[in-house]
């Protein structure tokens, strides 16, 4: 596992100093909050418990009691077919759609609605890249980049890249470099190509220094070039600083070369959780019989 | 296989349907509704035919349009202007935060979203005139009166248009912000108000045309501005000089609809 480095670019001097060591990957931890007691370096990074969702009251779950836990640094797939609730269960990890039973731990730390104080910087804690790369359209690459050190600090001097401080500006023209896309910071959002759009939202992701990412069907959208790229950067990011890679796919190619643990969803419960070494694509694809 | 020579007549969707019997009574409410409301109108041709003379004569005495009272008159063209620049923008300010309030997606409470979209909707309801005659008899005549009435105005318009824009934007840039942990302020101001931008830019620059026209009539209650002297010239028979200033508020009304279309253009393709 390397460290982040800040890039030397002519023209371009980071607030850190020549190739200074910028700030861990990892956030600070805010003594204040609640959530930060009792976690552990050794706590796995996603542990659920007992998961069920369903949508209106009468309705069959969409999945129920679904428990995994997902060790630091480790690489997950999550598959199935359409309409199993992989993109839901993502969510719920993250309590962007509530579960309607079930606990959800991040990093040994409970994830609780109820504050949201807690919950907001559980959140900033994982990166979540969406299917549709969710950027701001009309503002510049750089603006949304910067928008990920909201996880951190609040407040006007993150809204636009021209408000922002130099040492984030920075941060975030090493994150977009580390997507390869440094040379379109000006660029508006929404004249990216679709390829483009995803790495800038990974960008994003990595600016908030997550301890893991999270990824819905990240090239459902791209073309299989753009898609192999956006996998092999989530990939090496993992890689290279330790970070735990939770994706969806229904490439079951990307989800065998990519991940080493694969979650399969059939019929409203958790109904394969492996390793990809043992499995193949014969085997996986049985999930979709 | 099909027949191209003999195609088949089955299943020929008919030229016309009848209306549903509901649809047809409600035609025939309305047209018998209408009717009612044409004699309601006062609508007489005998009464147009024998005004027409009177209407050749005001127009006849409205030309030449009368130069004397120039500058009085552009003064009063510059005050309605500037009342109604001052009531859209100050109307533009108040309009967001309820707006924001109103809106289903960021409303903290579905309480304090009835609240606040009942405000809104009673300040639109109530007809412009009215809050000029109100805020003339609360602050007294001029044009202070009428920049609380555009004010109002503004707010009645835009609060209910910005909050349906900010409904409308794309969920995902808003849960992307979310799951990143931004605050609700943050998600407000970096997701959905730039992605809504086109859209209330919009409704601004029609607030603002909607403002001139109204800053207009306003005078007409006493509420200051160019209104005022239409009125003073009507009542006196001026009618050369109502003629002058109807051109100024013409070329008034059209350089304010050029200069928003403009705007329009320029500020809906720009960067943030």
């Amino acid at each position: 596992m390397t460290t982040l480095h800040a890039p030397v670019r002519p023209g371009f001097e980071p607030a850190f100093g020549h190739r200074a060591r910028l700030p861990p990957v990892r956030p600070q931890a805010d003594p204040d909050t609640d959530a930060h007691r009792g976690a552990s370096p050794e706590s796995p990074a996603v542990r659920v418990e007992g998961l069920t969702k369903r949508f209106g009251r009468t309705s069959r779950p969409v999945w129920s009691d679904v428990s995994f836990s997902v060790p630091t640094g480790q690489r997950v797939a999550i598959i199935g077919g359409n309409g199993t609730g992989k993109s839901t269960l993502l969510r719920c990890c993250l309590r962007l759609i509530e579960p309607d039973a079930g606990d959800i731990h991040l990093h040994g730390q409970k994830l609780d609605g109820r504050c949201a104080r807690t919950l907001r910087h559980l959140r900033s804690e994982v990166g979540f890249v969406f299917q549709k790369h969710n950027l701001v359209p009309r503002l510049s690459v750089l603006s949304n980049v910067l928008h990920g050190s909201m996880a951190r600090t609040r407040g006007p001097r993150q809204w636009l890249q021209s408000l922002a401080r130099s040492e984030d500006r920075d941060y975030a023209m090493y994150c977009l470099e580390q997507v390869r896309l440094g040379h379109l910071a000006e660029r508006r959002a929404d004249h990216l190509s679709g390829g483009q759009s995803q790495r800038v939202a990974v960008a994003r992701a990595l600016m908030q220094r997550p301890r893991a990412i999270f990824a819905d069907e990240p090239v459902a959208s791209l073309d299989p070039q753009a898609g192999e790229e956006v996998m092999e950067t989530f990939a090496d990011l993992a890689r290279n600083h330790g970070l735990t890679l939770v994706f969806v796919s229904h490439h079951l190619e990307h989800a065998l070369t990519y991940a080493e643990r694969v979650l399969g969803l059939r019929d409203g419960r958790l109904d394969l959780d492996a390793p990809t070494g043992r499995e193949t694509l014969g085997s996986l694809r049985s999930l979709y019989d | 296989m099909t027949d191209l020579d003999n195609p088949a007549q089955d299943g020929m969707p008919a030229r016309f349907r009848p209306p549903h019997p509901l649809s047809a009574l409600l035609f025939a409410l309305f047209l018998g509704f209408f009717l009612w409301s044409l004699s309601s109108a006062g609508i007489s041709i005998g009464e147009l035919i024998e005004g027409l003379p009177n209407m050749a004569r005001i127009g006849a005495e409205m030309v030449p349009p009368a130069t004397d009272r120039l500058e009085p008159m552009l003064r009063s063209v510059l005050v309605t202007f500037q009342m109604a620049v001052v009531g859209t923008v100050i109307g533009l300010i108040l309009s967001l935060p309820l707006a924001v309030l109103a809106a289903r997606n960021h409303t903290p409470h579905p309480v304090v979203r009835a609240a606040v979209r009942g405000l809104i909707s009673f300040v639109r309801t109530v007809p412009d005139l009215a809050w000029a005659l109100f805020f003339v008899a609360s602050v007294g005549l001029g044009p202070f009166a009428g920049t609380l009435t555009l004010i109002v105005d503004t707010v009645g318009f835009c609060g209910r248009f910005f909050a349906e824009a900010i409904e409308e934007v794309d969920r995902g840039p808003p849960e992307a912000m979310n799951a990143i942990g931004a605050g609700p302020l943050d998600v407000i101001v970096c997701a959905t108000l730039p992605m809504a931008l086109p859209s209330l830019i919009n409704t601004g620059l029609f607030a603002l045309e909607k403002a001139v026209r109204s800053s207009v009539v306003l005078g007409l209650v006493g509420a200051g501005g160019i209104g005022a002297e239409l009125a003073t010239s009507m009542e006196m028979f001026r009618y050369d000089q109502a003629a002058t200033i109807v051109l100024m508020i013409f070329v008034l009304v059209m350089a304010v609809e050029t200069l928003s279309s403009h705007l329009r253009a320029k500020l809906i393709g720009g960067r943030g």
